[in-house]
């Protein structure tokens, strides 16, 4: 009997999926322990230290705690959309791991297309909130819903462009080739490729600020502003419901700052081009993770207009008249 | 800016809890998508009766009362009570308690200021300074549990003086923490004031008129924002503040970084109080000793105003001669800076509603008394 594949592949595909599912929730775990410590830093306090050595194992012990907890529907809302939602938030934040390399050979799909492919399901996350926000027959739910959409519609436009504008420039959208092409010392980055085009930095802080907004995090978290929609879109969900959420949130983080690290941070590479490998690659995406901590408890949350005017009249018009530039640029100049 | 659109409104309940209104006040909001149509504030969820609960109590008794109205501004409330009541008397209160009970006050109003600056920059969604100023606050309030024996709720003020004197720990505490909590104020003026988000949040948003203020009976910081220059300390001195020398912190925007700003400014004035008062206590007692057990006031009708943290604050006694009054009532400034909130938020988004009800600095319990 002729299988359409081998078993090896079939066991090194499983073993991927139990790997990144793995390595997803073990994340959020300790991503979930580092922002109570580094938010306890920032604010003088201590953090989790009762639970395991150093509290690490606090989070561990909140999951059961939710496992516990029973999980409830509101009545008269759409049970369907409720349930659904959890899993419409986690679902693609786990997916989008599958195309991304964190080293030379360390991924489970070397996708052609594979920029395309995560962004077409970070874009999925959104319909989490949204259908979370409708099912939950809660007022405060529904007004997060809507702002978290028109939020990530604003959001996902200067995003969109400015990684369009990093594909002009690398002419592919494999993220294996994307960090080849970043090879070398730090000057070989995409972020510094100033023979590509003269605001690639820009392009960056571009990126971060949209990565925050789209993952709802300080100071763009309106959708569940917790001082004025209690918790927004899971103001209803008990036990390991708001939990998946959570979960969904940490990945989701992972996954923006994995491709900010992959588009502009050359990947796995180090900055002096010595030591290339999945080390350099965790110190870059930790260190944007703890950045976006960083910046959370920092800063207030601004106010919606706000957040659509910077997008729409700042952040769009911007990424767009780099786009055009990185063009002329690319012909001018380029090879 | 808002314009109604569609005729189309829903009712969100605001509370009795939610996070943004620092206690058991409901708002019913009637909105149209984000904007505010209307707004009802809906008191009575800690309604207890303190006016009627004067009635049968003796003076004495009434006393701690008064630190249950307004929990983080305790002292200012007692305050009054002693004031009037030793109007109503004629009980000498010696030097040094005077100064006394001007140091508590002013050491409360800067607690009570830091956790409002705390409490709104959490409305506005930034956590990290609430947990800064309970760090400057705690040092405070140990030093006033020191003496006072009660870090919340004192009841430390007694008629003709106050419970228990100070001593030279104290002293040397409270001059060492001016010096502490200027160069505290000054790394919050450059972590938050200046931040670039704070400001878009804050500037332009809730104004408030003079008019406003005069005909809803605003006081305190919200009048001084709004350019009405009434602070009861200096308009109808009472305590001894009189001797000493400070400004009124003004500004005429009218918005809620006005508000802001005066605030933040009261700190640096309460720390110009404290020094002066601190510099040379008056030695002496520290209770009037002759104070009877049962105290009878002279029939009559009698009025004592004082300025809490978050505004004027007024008793109004009437006394039938009896040991208990036949009337107090209570004149509490929350309930009529509260009540300029629906005039206001009209037309105003929510998220800007609670901004601005976070610059108002309510405290439930002494709007509900």
């Amino acid at each position: 009997m002729q299988l359409p594949f081998s078993i090896e592949t079939f066991i090194r595909f499983a073993l991927y999926v139990v790997g990144f599912l793995a390595f997803a929730i073990f994340n959020a775990v300790i991503l979930g322990w580092g922002e109570r410590k580094i938010m306890a830093r920032i604010q003088r306090r201590i953090g989790p230290k009762e639970v395991g050595p150093f509290g690490l194992l606090q989070i561990p012990a909140d999951v059961i705690k939710l496992l516990a907890k029973q999980f409830r529907t509101p009545k008269g809302g759409d049970t369907m959309l409720f349930l659904a939602a959890p899993a419409l938030a986690i679902i693609p934040a786990l997916m989008s791991f599958v195309a991304i390399p964190f080293a030379p050979g360390l991924l489970a799909r070397d996708i052609n297309i594979g920029l395309l492919m995560v962004y077409a399901f970070t874009t999925v996350v959104i319909l989490g909130l949204l259908v979370g926000g409708l099912g939950s027959r809660n007022k405060y739910a529904i007004i997060s819903a809507a702002r978290a959409v028109s939020q990530n519609v604003a959001y996902e436009i200067p995003m969109l462009i400015s990684v369009v504008t990093v594909v002009l420039i690398t002419r592919t959208m494999n993220l294996t080739t994307i960090v080849d092409q970043q090879a070398g010392a730090f000057w070989h980055w995409n972020m510094f490729r100033f023979s590509a085009s003269p605001l690639l930095p820009v392009l960056f802080i571009v990126y971060i600020i949209c990565m925050l907004a789209e993952t709802n995090r300080t100071p763009f978290d309106i959708a569940e502003a917790e001082s004025e929609l209690i918790a927004g879109a899971f103001t209803e969900y008990s036990g390991m419901g708001s939990g998946l959420f959570f979960l969904a949130e940490y990945a989701n983080i992972v996954v923006g700052c994995s491709l900010a690290v992959i588009l502009f941070l050359g990947g796995w590479h180090d900055p002096f081009g010595f030591f290339p490998g999945v080390w350099w690659f965790a110190a870059k995406l930790y260190f944007l993770v703890f950045f976006v901590i960083w910046v959370r408890w920092t800063f207030p949350r601004t106010q919606f207009y706000s957040l659509l005017n910077l997008s729409w009249k700042t952040l769009i018009p911007l990424t767009l008249g780099n786009l055009l530039l990185t063009g002329f640029w690319i012909k001018v100049f380029g090879p | 800016m808002y314009t109604k659109h569609k005729e189309e409104t829903f009712v969100l309940n605001l509370g009795p809890q939610h996070p943004a209104t620092h206690g058991v006040l409901r708002i019913k909001l009637t909105m149209d998508g984000e904007y505010i149509v209307n707004a009802e504030p809906v008191l009575g969820y800690i309604h207890r009766m303190h006016e009627k609960m004067a009635e049968n109590r003796t003076y004495a008794q009434y006393l701690p009362n008064l630190s249950r109205l307004d929990y983080l501004g305790a002292i200012s409330f007692s305050l009054a009570h002693c004031l009037i009541v030793e109007k109503a008397c004629g009980i000498e209160v010696p030097e040094r308690a005077t100064v006394i009970r001007v140091i508590m006050a002013e050491l409360n109003r800067i607690t009570s200021h830091l956790l409002w600056f705390g409490a709104l920059i959490v409305d506005l969604g930034g956590f990290t300074p609430m947990l800064y100023i309970f760090d400057d606050r705690e040092k405070i309030i140990d030093m006033m549990d020191s003496i006072t024996g009660s870090r919340l709720t004192f009841c430390y003020l007694r008629f003709g003086g106050v419970s228990c004197d100070i001593d030279d720990t104290f002293i040397a505490g409270v001059r060492d923490i001016v010096p502490y909590m200027r160069t505290r104020l000054k790394m919050y003026h450059a972590l938050v004031s200046r931040n670039a988000i704070l400001q878009e949040r804050l500037v332009g948003i809730g104004n408030i008129t003079p008019e406003m203020c005069r005909s809803y009976g605003a006081s305190g910081a919200v009048a001084r924002a709004s350019g009405v220059k009434h602070d009861v300390r200096q308009a109808e001195p009472y305590s001894g503040y009189e001797r000493y020398d400070f400004d009124i912190p003004m500004s005429t925007d009218g918005d809620s970084m006005a508000r802001f700003s005066v605030k933040m400014e009261e700190m640096e004035q309460s720390l110009r109080i404290i020094e002066q008062a601190v510099k040379n206590v008056p030695a002496g007692a520290y209770r009037n000793g002759k104070v009877p057990r049962t105290l009878t006031p002279a029939v009559g009708d009698f009025y004592q105003a004082v300025e809490t943290p978050r505004g004027a604050f007024g008793i109004r006694m009437v006394s039938d001669g009896s040991n208990t009054p036949y009337r107090m009532k209570l004149r509490s400034p929350c309930l009529s800076n509260l009540s300029l909130l629906p005039e206001v938020v009209e037309g105003m988004l929510l998220a800007d509603m609670l901004a601005f009800m976070g610059s108002l600095d309510l405290v439930i319990p002494e709007i509900d008394r």
